[in-house]
């Protein structure tokens, strides 16, 4: 990986720093920091899901590992809040990898593998919710203590600068990922398993490291969520909807590319404030957004909104008519299907 | 400890309820063995069937068992629709695709009873609702006695259906192999959209079984949905015999861990099995190999 490499990274990421010194009122830095944290999170589904093809239906499973060890060790056992932080990670890494080892030793893929992630974020919602450890179904509470040591600061612009160079960090993580020689063979059992393994490329543990940084990446997300809005309960840090928001992200973005997952993050919620501000207070018509924005995506943009801007440079915006006939050739080998 | 009679009265109970399960994973599990997918706005689409029980009930009086000849036919429709219409095109057939769709769908189609109905948890109370039938010495709820009726009826029917007409016959076709029932002159996308409809008509009949005794909201589909996958994961990806006794085998055990380990931890024992199944036997205790 070359320094030129990271230039888009660099500037990206330079450019929203600046945000917090234009815009200075809470909702808007809440929302901000919020949709980073769902980036964060979505980039850490990506590693998973979009370069190694492995579609997880329950990364709330490491999101809520990630918030209830923060919240946890700093609650029963008095551990200071960064060093949870770090914990939530080593956590969402061993809960991914020990669900990946269960799961991919089985031979599970596909819609099979979906079932299976799905199946364990519910178990351990349902034991959230009813264990004492976790605070049962009335949750956790972080007590307000503003101090940076507790990783609570009186600024948001504080906050949202750090989850913004976690996100950064992720973003320079996946482009190394991309460049790399594990990269390059998580994308190899992606395209064909069979065929990677006769190659040579040991599949399990390939994909047994990609589910443990997706995990962890995923779980520092959760941790983050926690430390923001300093209260998690089952249904928030477990619930399906993270599963579900966490996998939009990147296949709105572009699955599978470096970008992808903080694009899709952004156009989703700036698309459901949008549609909030319209339509005033008829409840879920964000979500009725989001669901229909999945819908068109895998229809008619199924590169997500990276893929699609890269077509249209790639043929230039005045040429659409002759391309979509090219499109419709590449179809045909799946079009029966 | 646990007298005898109540263990047995919450295995009668777990049975019935076992009964609704297995007529919504039958639609599940025939989507599934026929077009290979697994369908994500299932749960969606019976909160809309149960919603619209509701309505039928609340706003033009009529009983919830009187709407399963109206809701049927209306259901089938609907899925036949979203097949052809939405979620066919949309896939582009690849199997991720499809996942992904019928998500997006099951998001709308709940926003949009939530953006209708607002969250509200609502019921209907029907003479019947909390009558009860004596047996022996236990008491079983009249309503759900019917559910356990219809459930297995209903079964009965699908399964004819499907092995004594020509479109169950084409059906079973495309299921075995797509390209040679093409061949043979079978519209392959109608007999898709077919079999969407049917699994969304077994929707009907579970929604119009249920309301007498459950509630509805515009969420409650991700919990029976969820069930759903468990019990056609346990019998077998497409088995329609397997659909029934898995459903009723969950049901068992969704009753006597609640009875164990208590209403919160009820739940729990259904995932476990759902897990160990797909760990060890991902092809269920009567599905074919995959």
């Amino acid at each position: 990986m070359t320094v030129r490499d990271l230039i888009p990274v660099l500037v990206l990421v330079g450019l929203a720093a600046l945000l917090p010194l234009v815009v200075t009122a809470s909702p808007v830095l809440n929302f901000l920091v919020f949709m980073l944290i769902v980036a964060l999170g979505a980039q850490g589904w990506n590693i998973l899901g979009g370069f190694g093809g492995q579609f997880s239906f329950g990364h709330a499973a490491f999101f809520g590992t990630g918030a209830y060890a923060t919240a946890i060790l700093q609650l029963r056992w008095g551990v200071n809040a960064w060093a949870g932080l770090a914990a939530a990670v080593a956590a969402g890494g061993a809960v991914g990898w020990a669900i990946g080892f269960l799961s991919f030793r089985s031979g599970l893929r596909g819609s099979y593998f979906a079932l299976v992630t799905l199946a364990f974020a519910e178990v351990f919602r349902i034991l959230a919710n009813a264990a004492p450890l976790t605070g049962g179904a009335a949750g956790l509470l972080i007590g307000l203590d503003v101090r940076p040591a507790n990783l609570q600061f009186a600024d948001r612009a504080v906050f949202y600068w750090l989850v913004l160079g976690f996100v950064a960090a992720v973003l320079v993580l996946t482009r190394w990922i991309q460049r790399s020689r594990f990269g390059a063979q998580l994308v190899a059992v992606r395209e064909n398993e069979d065929a990677a393994k006769a190659l040579g490329v040991d599949s399990l543990r390939v994909k047994l490291r990609a589910i443990a940084l997706s995990g962890a990446v995923t779980a520092l997300a959760g941790g983050l969520y926690a430390q923001y809005f300093l209260y998690i309960d089952a249904n928030i840090a477990y619930g399906g909807w993270i599963s579900v928001e966490l996998l939009l992200a990147p296949i709105i973005g572009g699955v599978g590319t470096v970008f992808g997952p903080v694009v899709g993050a952004l156009t989703l919620h700036g698309l459901g404030e949008v549609a909030k501000q319209f339509a005033g207070r008829i409840p879920g018509i964000d979500l009725i957004v989001f669901g229909t924005v999945l819908v068109l995506a895998v229809a008619f943009a199924r590169g997500g909104i990276l893929g699609l801007l890269e077509r249209l440079r790639d043929r230039g915006v005045g040429m659409l008519p002759p391309s979509a006939k090219s499109r419709t050739a590449k179809e045909v080998p799946n079009a029966g299907r | 400890m646990y007298s005898p009679q109540i263990i047995l009265e919450a295995m009668l109970n777990g049975l019935m309820t076992g009964a609704v399960y297995a007529l919504i994973a039958l639609g599940l599990t025939l989507i599934y063995g026929v077009l290979h997918i697994i369908n994500f706005a299932h749960g969606a689409l019976l909160t809309c069937a149960m919603f619209a029980v509701w309505v039928a009930w609340a706003w033009l009086g009529i009983d919830p068992y009187a709407v399963i000849p109206l809701l049927v036919p209306l259901m089938f429709a609907l899925g036949y629709g979203l097949q052809r219409f939405v979620i066919g095109p949309a896939s582009h057939g690849d199997d991720g695709n499809i996942l992904l769709v019928t998500l997006g769908l099951s998001i709308v189609l709940e926003n949009v009873l939530l953006a209708t109905f607002q969250s509200d948890t609502r019921t209907l109370d029907t003479d019947y609702s909390f009558q009860v039938v004596a047996l022996g010495p236990l008491l079983l709820s009249f309503p759900r006695l019917i559910g356990l009726a219809v459930a297995v009826v209903v079964t009965g029917l699908l399964w004819l259906v499907l092995n004594r007409t020509d479109t169950g016959k084409a059906i079973r076709a495309v299921a075995r192999e797509k390209l040679g029932a093409n061949l043979v002159g079978i519209d392959v996308p109608h007999i898709y959209a077919v079999t969407f409809g049917l699994g969304c008509a077994c929707l009907a009949v579970a929604a119009c079984l249920l309301m007498p005794t459950f509630y509805v909201n515009p969420r409650i589909g991700g919990a029976f949905v969820l069930v759903a996958f468990t019990v056609v994961v346990l019998g077998g990806m497409g088995s329609i015999p397997g659909a029934l006794l898995g459903g009723l085998f969950i049901g068992v055990v969704e009753s006597l861990c609640g009875l164990f380990l208590g209403d919160s931890l009820g739940q729990l024992g259904i995932f476990l099995i759902f897990i160990a199944v797909l760990l060890v036997r991902p092809t269920g205790l009567f599905g074919a190999k995959a």
